[in-house]
C-alpha cells in the first residue's frame, strides 16, 4: 500500500477486539435509534511517533445531535476528535489504526481523499482563527474552495445568520475579521465551517479563549445547529457538556506498565446519565470534582 | 481593617532597602544603556558620514555638467578624448540586470519558499534550508566567473542561433545575479511564510483546502509584507551588484543599447572600473563616480520607500 498519508487501517470489525483494558461494559454507545450514526469506532487508536496517544476507543456518534467529549488534559480527547475529520494528517508522525466509519464508509480507506473529508466535516478550534481577511471573504473562502453554485453574496449571508452573527456585522462586511470581537471571530469561524453545508461540525474547546456571554451566546448557537448538523464537541468544561450535550463521552487517561500516559474511552451515554449516575468509579469521581 | 492590616505587613517589611533613591543607585544600568545607544547610533552615522562624502564630490560634478545633460544624454564616455556624460546607457545597463535578476529570482526563490515552508518534509527542510543559506555566502567573484566562463558558453552552445556577439552578455550576467539572490529571496520569504500561525493553516485545510490553496490563498497573503521585503532585498541586491557585472558584462559600449546579448555596463561597474589607483582627484572623471554613486544612492532608496508603501498596503494583519 503507498504510504502517502502516514496512516494505516487494519481492517478491524467494531468491537471484535475488546483490547481496551478498563472499558466499561456501559462504555459502548449506541446512537438514538431513529438516526443511523454518523460516526462508528472500533478500536480507534492514535499514537505519535509510535507513542500511543489513545488506545482502544469503540463508539457510536449519532447524527443530528451533540455529542460531547470530556475528561482530564492529556486523555486524547482532541486526538480523537482530529482524527475524525483527517486533520492528524498535517502532524508529522501521527498514525490512525482501528475502523473509522464515516457514514459507513472507512475515513482512513486508500482511496479516501483527506481534502474531500474535511469538505463534508468541518471544524471550529480553540483559538477562533479568522484568515486576515475581510469578515466577507472569511465566509466566502469555503465556498469557494469547494466551488459552491449560486450567489455568493446569499451563501455569506445564509451563513452568517446560521451563525446568528448576520445582524451584528451585515453592514461591515468588508471590514477585516479582526475588527471583530474574541466572540464574534468564534462565531465567524463557525459562519466560515457552516458556509460550505458540512454535515458534521468539530469543535475542539470552542469556548475556552471566550468570555462567559460569548460562550453563552455560542452554546446557544450550537443547540439551533443540531437541528441541521452532527456536532462533536471537546470541552474541558463539564458544566458546559451538561448543558449543551445529548450525549457525552468521558475519557481518561491510563499509565501503563512502562509508564506511558495513554487516553482511553471510560464511557459514553447519554448525558443525563453520565451525569446522574454513570457506571464507571473514575466518572463519579471526575465528574463530582474529586479528581481532574 | 484592611488599612490597619496592610499597615502591620509594611512595618514587618523594615529591613528592605528605601523605595526612593533605589533609581539613582543604578548607574550601571545607565552605563549599558549609553553603550547600546552609542552601537544603535553608529550605524545612522555611518550612513550620514557615506551620504555627505557622495555630496561633496557630486556638488562639484554638477558645477561642471549640467543635471539634464547628465540624466537625459545617451552615450557615457567620461574617460575619452571628446568626453561625453549622458547617464542613460549605465542606468538601462543595471535596468537589464535588475529585470533579468528578479525574472530568475522571483519565481525560483517563492516557490523555493513554497515548498520548503508548505510542502517539505521537515527531514529535508533540514538538509535544503542550511544549503541555501550556504549559497548565500557564496563570493561574488565565484559567481561572476562561474557566469563567464561556463554559463555564457553553455548558452551558445545550446542556443547557437540567438545573438551573442561578445564573450559577454549583460543578460547572462542577469541570470547570474538573479542565481546569486534567489537564496535570499527563498530564504527570507520562507521565514515570513513558517512565521504564519499554525492556526490559520489549519483553519483552511478544515475547510477542505488543498495544499496549493492553503498555500496561495492563506498563507502567501499573510506572509506578503515578509515576502515584498525579501523581493525588495533582493532587488537591492541586484543593484548594488558589481563584481559578477564587472566580470561578465564586460566594459560596454558607449552608446545606449537595449542588447540583452551583447556586453554592457552598469552603473556599478563603472564605479568599480573607474576607481581604480591610476585615478586623479580633481579630475572630472573623479566626479562622475560620485555623482553615479549618488544617483545609485537615489534609486535605492526610492525604491525602498515605495517597498515600505506598498508593504503598509497590501499587508493582512493577523492578530
Amino acid at each position: 500500500m503507498p504510504d502517502n498519508s502516514g496512516h494505516e487501517t487494519t481492517g478491524t470489525a467494531p468491537g471484535t477486539t475488546g483490547t481496551a483494558p478498563g472499558t466499561a461494559p456501559g462504555g459502548v454507545g449506541t446512537a438514538s435509534p431513529d438516526e443511523v450514526p454518523v460516526f462508528e469506532l472500533g478500536d480507534v487508536s492514535v499514537s505519535y511517533n509510535g507513542n500511543p496517544a489513545l488506545a482502544g476507543v469503540t463508539m457510536d456518534i449519532g447524527a443530528k445531535e451533540i455529542t460531547a467529549f470530556i475528561g482530564p488534559s492529556g486523555c486524547g480527547k482532541s486526538t480523537l476528535l482530529r482524527s475524525l475529520n483527517r486533520m492528524n494528517d498535517l502532524i508529522p508522525g501521527a498514525r490512525v489504526r482501528g475502523e473509522l466509519l464515516y457514514k459507513g464508509t472507512d475515513l482512513y480507506g486508500a482511496s479516501v481523499d483527506a481534502v474531500q473529508v474535511r469538505k463534508r466535516i468541518g471544524m471550529v478550534f480553540q483559538k477562533p482563527n479568522p484568515f486576515p481577511k475581510s469578515i466577507y471573504d472569511n465566509v466566502a473562502f469555503g465556498p469557494r474552495t469547494v466551488g459552491m453554485k449560486g450567489s455568493m453574496d446569499e451563501i455569506v449571508e445564509k451563513a452568517l445568520r446560521g451563525a446568528a452573527l448576520w445582524e451584528e456585522v451585515s453592514d461591515r462586511l468588508r471590514e477585516s475579521a479582526y475588527s471583530l470581537s474574541g466572540g464574534q471571530q468564534q462565531r465567524l469561524c463557525i459562519a466560515r465551517a457552516i458556509a460550505v453545508e458540512p454535515d458534521v461540525i468539530l469543535m475542539d474547546e470552542p469556548c475556552s479563549a471566550l468570555d462567559p456571554i460569548s460562550t453563552v451566546r455560542v452554546e446557544d448557537l450550537m443547540a439551533e445547529l443540531k437541528n441541521h448538523y452532527s456536532i462533536v464537541i471537546v470541552t474541558h468544561n463539564m458544566h458546559q457538556a451538561a448543558r449543551v450535550a445529548d450525549r457525552t463521552a468521558f475519557f481518561s487517561v491510563q499509565v501503563d506498565d512502562t509508564g506511558r500516559r495513554i487516553g482511553q474511552l471510560i464511557e459514553a451515554d447519554e448525558t443525563g446519565t453520565i451525569f446522574t449516575k454513570p457506571t464507571d468509579k473514575r466518572t463519579e469521581d471526575y465528574i463530582s470534582g474529586r479528581v481532574g | 481593617m484592611a488599612h490597619s492590616s496592610m499597615a502591620a505587613s509594611t512595618a514587618g517589611a523594615s529591613p528592605r532597602r528605601p523605595l526612593a533613591g533605589a533609581g539613582t543607585s543604578r548607574w550601571g544600568e545607565k552605563v549599558i544603556k549609553t553603550f547600546l545607544a552609542l552601537c544603535a547610533a553608529f550605524s545612522i552615522l555611518v550612513t550620514t558620514g557615506i551620504v555627505i562624502s557622495l555630496v561633496v564630490p557630486t556638488v562639484n560634478f554638477f558645477g561642471q555638467i549640467p543635471l539634464v545633460e547628465f540624466l537625459t544624454g545617451t552615450t557615457w564616455a567620461p574617460a575619452f578624448a571628446n568626453p561625453s556624460f549622458g547617464v542613460l546607457p549605465i542606468v538601462v545597463g543595471t535596468l537589464i540586470v535588475v529585470v533579468t535578476a528578479l525574472a530568475v529570482a522571483i519565481p525560483v526563490g517563492l516557490a523555493s519558499a513554497i515548498y520548503l515552508s508548505e510542502y517539505a518534509s521537515s527531514r529535508v527542510r533540514k538538509v535544503v534550508k542550511p544549503a541555501l543559506e550556504v549559497l548565500e555566502g557564496i563570493p561574488t567573484v565565484a559567481i561572476g566567473l562561474f557566469a563567464f566562463f561556463f554559463m555564457r558558453p553553455l548558452a551558445e552552445r545550446y542556443l547557437p542561433f540567438l545573438p551573442w556577439d561578445t564573450p559577454f552578455s549583460i543578460g547572462i550576467a542577469g541570470v547570474a545575479v538573479g542565481l546569486l539572490i534567489v537564496p535570499l529571496v527563498a530564504s527570507v520569504s520562507e521565514d515570513a511564510m513558517r512565521s504564519v500561525p499554525a492556526g490559520l493553516r489549519e483553519g483552511a485545510y478544515a475547510l477542505g483546502a488543498s495544499k496549493m490553496r492553503v498555500s496561495m490563498r492563506v498563507i502567501f497573503p499573510a506572509a506578503i509584507s515578509g515576502i515584498i521585503a525579501a523581493v525588495v532585498l533582493g532587488t537591492s541586491r541586484a543593484i548594488g551588484e558589481t563584481m559578477v557585472v564587472l566580470i561578465a558584462a564586460g566594459a560596454g559600449n558607449p552608446n545606449l543599447t537595449f542588447n540583452w546579448f551583447g556586453s554592457a555596463q552598469t552603473m556599478t561597474a563603472y564605479i568599480g572600473g573607474t576607481a581604480t589607483g591610476d585615478i586623479s582627484q580633481g579630475t572630472v572623471v573623479y566626479d562622475t563616480i560620485f555623482a553615479v554613486g549618488a544617483l545609485l544612492f537615489t534609486m535605492t532608496l526610492t525604491m525602498n520607500i515605495i517597498a515600505t508603501r506598498l508593504v503598509r498596503r497590501f499587508r493582512e494583519v493577523y492578530e
